[in-house]
């Protein structure tokens, strides 16, 4: 047994890892995230540059081959970096449902695209009224002629903003909850009837509310088999998961990082303040969180690209739930230990916390997926 | 055993309810209620009627122009106060700096400071803490040296809560460097006018300007402005700090909390029912309220030993932690129950005259960033850690 990387995997996060010490740096990353674009147009030109944003699609559509564990090495150092490049929207989520679901066409059409990065997507799989459960879909799709009208809402598309092409669900038929009668369409940005309403996150990006008003689509746009999407979605749902549980080590990595740095160097009643035995528990607390999340993160990775089973579910809730509550620990104990200095804008250590506490309002948090567990607890 | 309010203090209770259903802006408890941002103004406005009714000092003697409300009065107030959304009171000037004035001050100072505090002619703030100074606070090295009729204070300040508002800071300064720590500090009084003093703001990860770092540079400060004897400020330091702990546990805050996120997850919606009605989440809400239920009584129990004459001692560093874990869950839960739309920052919704389409709920904007900036409370006052320090050094002789 090996949990470590390979040498090409190694080689591929050690790319990663330069590029995003050669270009991001605390100041700039507020300036990426105050520019109208969200983020850094160049940084996301190199990330297409090195084959980055090509890692996880097929060798024949341009890709790298690469599987969840290569994925997860580029999300970790994202996660280090602070990054704000909607990379998991682009190229986990909008590109692999079109790599996943798409047909010959849809894919020679869009992946070449999306793997060097020229081309920008995102994802609308969220509504105002599904908390997090993704068949939880009112947005409607009526057939037209050969085509379809989208009607709806789709809600916090992360990298909506910027996106040239929107990947969302709808529904041809079923009640709102049900799996059955979700589709996914490929909607162009620039689609008659489509607004969107953006707005900054609360952790440095961008994203965006879309408004679907009649907005009319040929049937070249269904992805997939008509009203089958549930799974797919469901599916790639579970890979976004594990590369969000990588970028949370990463950022989680730091975090403990800065923290014990501050310990180390504060001084109060004449001593490090890493000297009291109430920080130093805490210390060990966060570490212990810390590689708990990593241990899930591997996992996750693991089962990322394995045929859908309630194994693979229970693993995907299990470190979601992980990151979720290992994230709120390490962001709520290391502002503590930090005291008011953890709590301002011009030191780091504040980005990384709320970066950690918006991963888990992203695909589900603890308590959502603790009851998709619970779920699939009762089924085995 | 009688845990019921007497016939005066019901009687008192209706008072406060009539006072506050009648003179209560409408456009100031709803920004309290759907925790918007208040401005100086909207403080101000609300001082000036508190002023006027002559509730606004409950913590000094009638002869200064305090009301002798009794512990358990002062407990219904807040009560009430937060269950209408009275703006939360700041406290440097009429519950920090004039005990001080009141118990150590001289007559001139007393004639001059408390009629313009109570007139809201004087905004003061807090020089405490400094950047090598935090729990450490006796470390403190902002120096005042004198020369004639004035100190020449040099140093920085920091944390100070809304500085930026200020024409006055009271601040402790090291005015003997030969002795114990404690005992070379002076509590000084300084006009925030002074040529030398630079406000700088400080933005908290919210995004907010709440606190500031204030800069002395060969600041004069007249010797009248110095508050008791040269060297003896840490006294009168430490006997500021009980009146700052006490109500730092925030009962009536999360009560208000409390309300307003079952009111919020009876609004969103999970599986097609209120989030209220949703097993995991309600039994979070269930915990956290009978914890509150439990420490509103601790509360209680404190204020009943006050009121038989008790001086409250270490219990209210206990219920500090406590009050704040608590009011740091209610946020905690609120932020959830908002799911996705935590995540975006509309910054626009903040405004209560904001007259667009909310982008979810209409008090959804405020709750992420109130979640973060709440996580302040376990940290001033006395953070936490250092309150446990007194309880087991205090109660337990640890």
């Amino acid at each position: 047994m090996d949990f470590r990387l390979n040498e090409e995997q190694q080689m591929l996060q050690d790319t990663v890892a330069r590029l995003v010490r050669g270009e991001y740096s605390f100041e700039k990353r507020l300036e990426f995230s105050e520019s109208d674009l969200g983020f850094s147009e160049h940084f996301w030109k190199q990330l297409g540059e090195l084959g980055l944003t090509a890692v996880p699609f097929p060798e024949e559509l341009g890709g790298f081959g690469g599987t969840g564990v290569e994925v997860q090495s580029v999300m970790t150092e994202l996660g280090r970096g602070l990054c704000i490049e909607p990379y998991l929207q682009s190229v986990v989520l909008g590109g692999g449902l079109i790599s996943q679901a798409g047909n010959d066409q849809q894919k020679e059409q869009w992946l070449g695209g999306i793997a060097s990065g020229e081309t920008r997507a995102a994802v609308g799989l969220q509504e105002p009224q599904s908390f997090y459960d993704l068949n939880n879909v009112e947005t409607r799709a009526e057939k037209s002629g050969d085509g379809y009208v989208l009607n709806g809402r789709k809600s916090v598309v992360i990298g909506g903003h910027c996106a040239d092409v929107l990947v969302v669900s709808a529904r041809i038929g079923g009640d709102t909850q049900d799996a059955d009668g979700i589709s996914l369409f490929l909607v162009r940005a620039d689609a008659e009837g489509l607004e969107r309403r953006t707005y900054p996150t609360i952790d440095g990006a961008k994203g965006c509310d879309l408004f679907l008003n009649n907005v009319t689509v040929g049937a070249d746009a269904l992805l997939g088999a008509e009203g089958k999407a549930a799974e797919v979605i469901e599916y790639q749902a579970g890979r976004a998961i594990a590369a969000l549980c990588g970028e949370a080590v990463g950022v989680m990595e730091v975090a403990c990082d800065l923290t014990l740095e501050y310990l180390k160097q504060r001084k109060q009643f004449g001593v490090p303040i890493g000297r009291f035995q109430v920080l130093q528990h805490r210390m060990v607390d966060m570490m212990s969180e810390l590689e708990q999340a990593r241990s899930m993160a591997i996992l996750a990775a693991s089962v990322a690209d394995e045929p859908q089973s309630d194994e693979r579910r229970r693993i995907l809730a299990a470190a979601k739930n992980v990151i979720g509550r290992s994230g709120q620990f390490i962001s709520e104990q290391g502002i503590q230990s930090h005291g008011g200095i953890g709590m301002t804008w011009e030191y780091n250590f504040a980005h990384y916390a709320k970066r950690l506490i918006m991963i888990n309002h992203q695909l589900g948090d603890d308590d959502f997926h603790l009851e998709r567990y619970a779920t699939l607890l009762q089924a085995s | 055993m009688n845990m019921n309010y007497t016939a005066e203090e019901l009687a008192f209770r209706d008072e406060v309810r009539a006072f506050l259903d009648k003179k209560l802006p409408a456009d100031i408890a709803a920004k309290v209620k759907g925790f918007r941002r208040l401005s100086k103004e909207d403080h101000q406005r609300w001082q000036k009627i508190l002023s006027e009714q002559g509730w606004y000092a409950t913590h000094w003697p009638e002869e200064y122009g305090g009301v002798k409300w009794t512990p358990v009065q002062k407990h219904i107030w807040d009560e009430e106060s937060c269950r209408y959304g009275v703006p939360r009171s700041i406290p440097f000037g009429v519950n920090m700096v004039a005990p001080v004035i009141i118990k150590f001050g001289n007559e001139e100072q007393k004639q001059r400071y408390l009629p313009r505090i109570l007139s809201g002619e004087d905004w003061w703030c807090q020089g405490y803490s400094e950047p090598g100074a935090g729990s450490d606070l006796a470390s403190l090295k902002t120096r005042a040296v004198r020369e004639g009729d004035h100190y020449i204070v040099n140093g920085q300040k920091t944390w100070t809560t809304l500085g930026q508002h200020a024409n006055m800071i009271f601040c402790l300064v090291r005015t003997n460097t030969e002795v114990k720590a404690q005992e070379g500090i002076s509590f000084l009084l300084i006009d925030m006018n002074t040529p030398g003093i630079t406000v700088r703001p400080i933005i908290t990860l919210d995004g907010e300007h709440e606190v500031n770092e204030v800069f002395f540079e060969d600041v004069k400060v007249p010797v009248e402005n110095l508050v008791g004897e040269e060297d003896k400020g840490w006294t009168y330091a430490k006997y500021l700090l009980t009146y700052e702990r006490t109500g730092l546990a925030g009962i009536g805050l999360s009560k208000a909390a409390l309300q307003h996120l079952k009111e919020l997850a009876s609004r969103r919606l999970k599986n097609g029912k209120p989030l209220i009605e949703d097993t995991a989440f309600s039994q979070r809400i269930a915990k956290v309220e009978i914890d509150l239920m439990a420490a509103a009584i601790s509360n209680l129990r404190i204020i009943a030993s006050v009121e038989g004459g008790g001086v409250p001692g270490a219990e209210s560093s206990m219920l500090k932690v406590r009050g704040t874990e608590i009011r740091q869950s209610i946020n905690d839960l609120a932020r959830r129950a908002i799911g996705p739309y935590a995540i975006p920052f509309v910054e626009e919704e903040l405004d209560l005259d904001y007259d667009g389409d909310y982008l979810s709920d209409e008090n959804a904007a405020p709750l992420a960033a109130q979640y973060f900036n709440n996580r302040k409370l376990s940290i001033f006052g006395g953070s936490n850690e250092i309150q446990k320090n007194i309880v087991s050094k205090m109660i337990l002789g640890l």
